[in-house]
């Protein structure tokens, strides 16, 4: 038996969902033998770095198949890997690659699959783990009922573990003869960006901000943070800012250590997206706006005066403590 | 062009979320039902936006449920879709779903499905790509953009950082997000029309959940909110470093 942790790469580097994946399979079955899946074109030393994370084996697929990012054929890999590896536990990152390989590998490998873990499994009673369910407006437990089990982690559900160590790493051919039926024909990524779901800090304005020409007091606050900028639903649906930042019940749940809101009033919806955030930190100038019921830091002020003079307190801190 | 929508039936956004008194499920009281936002607004009006686009074809929207579903089917009908399946069984899991309308599939086949990207209630976003894995055919999910051109769809994924062009051949399932498409409210004529608009009831094919959710709560209570004064913000980041220990 063993445990089977997918690592995803992004631009020929290894994600810090891997990190987290890894971590979380160590404590999920303590002692049992951990693998790292690599698809694609890594380095070498980071390859064998991720024996710190708990990985003995890291398993290298690579070649002209893995070029592109096809989720069915890094999911048809992992689930041949999983079958090498006798495994009986998949582990996978809740992101744009989680979510399109897991179901492909649970079906493979006929397992329940678990997606969005909060918790690591409680086996004290079958085997149990805690998701966020409703959009993060409520909490439940999910019995996986099968002998195979695949989970996908809530990014910043677990802290890292590192400690010394270097994984053997070999090369891995699946043997599967299959070519993609996918077929990538550009790619735009957003550079120097922060994926928001995977953001320990964000900034999220909404129609407060007064227009889209005045998210540069946003933006400069995430650059200071080292943080991703999202934004409410008006916003993103009148265009001010692109779909992709719209966090809440319709667009994207995160969960990030720190989550300042500008010029968001708190409707419902957004708080389900958000809710899971570790710290809420909310500017708004209606001393009665909803979001305050929810936020741990609360500011009664413009945003237009009270994100620069942020900014200035943050990079004072920062200064201070460099 | 023959499209199918899969739809869920999700509470609406608005629903203040309670619980029966031993956790074991939604406390449906009250609680208003409505087609999962991402299903409606951006699979089900892109496919209808391509079959006007043809000139020709059928919607058929699918989904897994009994009866008290009919509602919601009703509803996306209203919106625009020709006709309505509903596999009459209760939706136990995301594994299930995807088998039983796999199942559906492999008898009445379809020229590609399109679903959300995940519903609101059990947010997993995995039963589209289950279903594609039991149907052996290519799965693109969150498709902020989709064209036809003969056999070849042209469609642009949202890849997390950054967005994806890609390609497929005939057959395919791809999960909607933002972008794809704009919500539209039903009309009166579509609101009549519907009613009349046949709704198949097929009965389910022999299959097994993989999981099963349980002990269902609300998260813990925030306690109160510290106003901090908007001219002293060296405040608020000495707490964010020592209170809160996020800096």
């Amino acid at each position: 038996m063993a445990t089977i942790v997918f690592v995803d790469s992004f631009k020929g580097h290894i994600k810090k969902s891997a990190f987290e994946s890894l971590t979380y399979a160590k404590k999920a079955q303590p002692g049992q033998e951990i693998i790292a899946l690599v698809a694609g074109d890594v380095p070498q030393d980071e390859l064998e770095a991720l024996g710190q994370y708990g990985a003995s084996k890291v398993w290298h697929a690579n070649g002209p198949a893995y070029q592109d990012f096809d989720s069915e054929i890094q999911g048809k890999t992992l689930a041949k890997a999983a079958e090498k590896a006798n495994a009986n536990l998949v582990i996978l990152p809740f992101d744009h690659t989680g979510k399109s390989i897991a179901p492909i590998v649970a079906v493979a490998m006929n397992a329940g699959l678990v997606s969005g873990a909060t918790s690591l499994p409680d086996t004290s009673n079958g085997f149990t783990v805690k998701v966020n369910v409703f959009s993060g407006k409520a909490l439940a437990e999910v019995e996986v009922l099968t002998e195979s089990k695949v989970i996908t982690v809530n990014p910043n559900s677990i802290p890292v573990e590192k400690e010394e160590g270097a994984a053997q790493v070999e090369s891995f051919d699946p043997g599967l003869n299959i070519s993609p039926r996918v077929r990538v024909k550009a790619v735009h990524k957003n550079t120097d960006e922060i994926p928001l779901p995977e953001a320990e800090r964000v900034v999220s304005a909404g129609r407060g901000l007064k227009g889209p020409e005045n998210w540069g007091i946003v933006e400069d606050l995430a650059k200071t943070l080292d943080a991703a900028t999202a934004c409410s639903r008006p916003v993103s649906d009148i265009g001010w800012r692109p779909h992709h930042e719209h966090v809440g019940q319709t667009g994207i749940t995160i969960r990030p250590n720190l989550y300042i809101a500008a010029g968001i009033s708190g409707a419902i919806q957004h708080l389900a997206g958000v809710n899971g955030s570790k710290t809420i930190v909310v500017i708004n100038t209606d001393p009665e706006a909803p979001f305050f019921k929810a936020a741990d830091y609360g500011v009664v002020g413009d945003a237009f005066e009270v994100l620069p003079k942020l900014n200035e307190a943050v990079r004072k801190f920062k200064e201070a403590s460099a | 062009m023959n499209i199918l929508v899969c739809i869920s039936k999700v509470p609406d956004t608005t629903t203040k979320i309670r619980f029966l008194s031993d956790a074991s499920g939604l406390d449906t009281n009250g609680v208003t039902w409505i087609v999962n936002p991402s299903d409606e607004w951006y699979a089900l009006v892109r496919a209808l936006e391509l079959k006007e686009a043809a000139g020709s074809g059928k919607v058929t929207i699918i989904t897994v449920g009994g009866a008290e579903d009919d509602p919601i089917i009703r509803k996306a009908l209203a919106v625009g879709a020709d006709e309505a399946v509903r596999i009459d069984a209760p939706a136990h899991d995301a594994a299930f779903v995807a088998k039983q309308i796999a199942a559906w599939v492999k008898e009445n086949p379809v020229d590609f499905i399109l679903t959300g990207k995940e519903t609101i209630d059990y947010n997993g976003s995995v039963m589209g790509g289950m279903l594609a894995a039991h149907l052996d055919v290519p799965y693109v999910a969150l498709v902020e953009k989709l064209e036809k051109s003969g056999n070849t769809t042209h469609m642009h994924r949202d890849i997390g950082g950054g967005t994806e062009e890609v390609e497929v051949e005939g057959m395919f399932v791809a999960s909607a997000t933002k972008g794809l498409a704009e919500q539209r409210i039903p009309n009166m004529r579509g609101i009549m029309a519907a009613r009349t608009k046949p709704i198949h009831v097929t009965a389910p094919v022999d299959a097994q959940p993989g999981v099963k959710f349980k002990n269902y709560s609300l998260p813990p209570e925030k306690g109160a909110c510290k106003m901090i004064d908007p001219d002293n913000m060296d405040e608020l980041v000495r707490l964010l470093n020592q209170e809160a220990k996020v800096l």
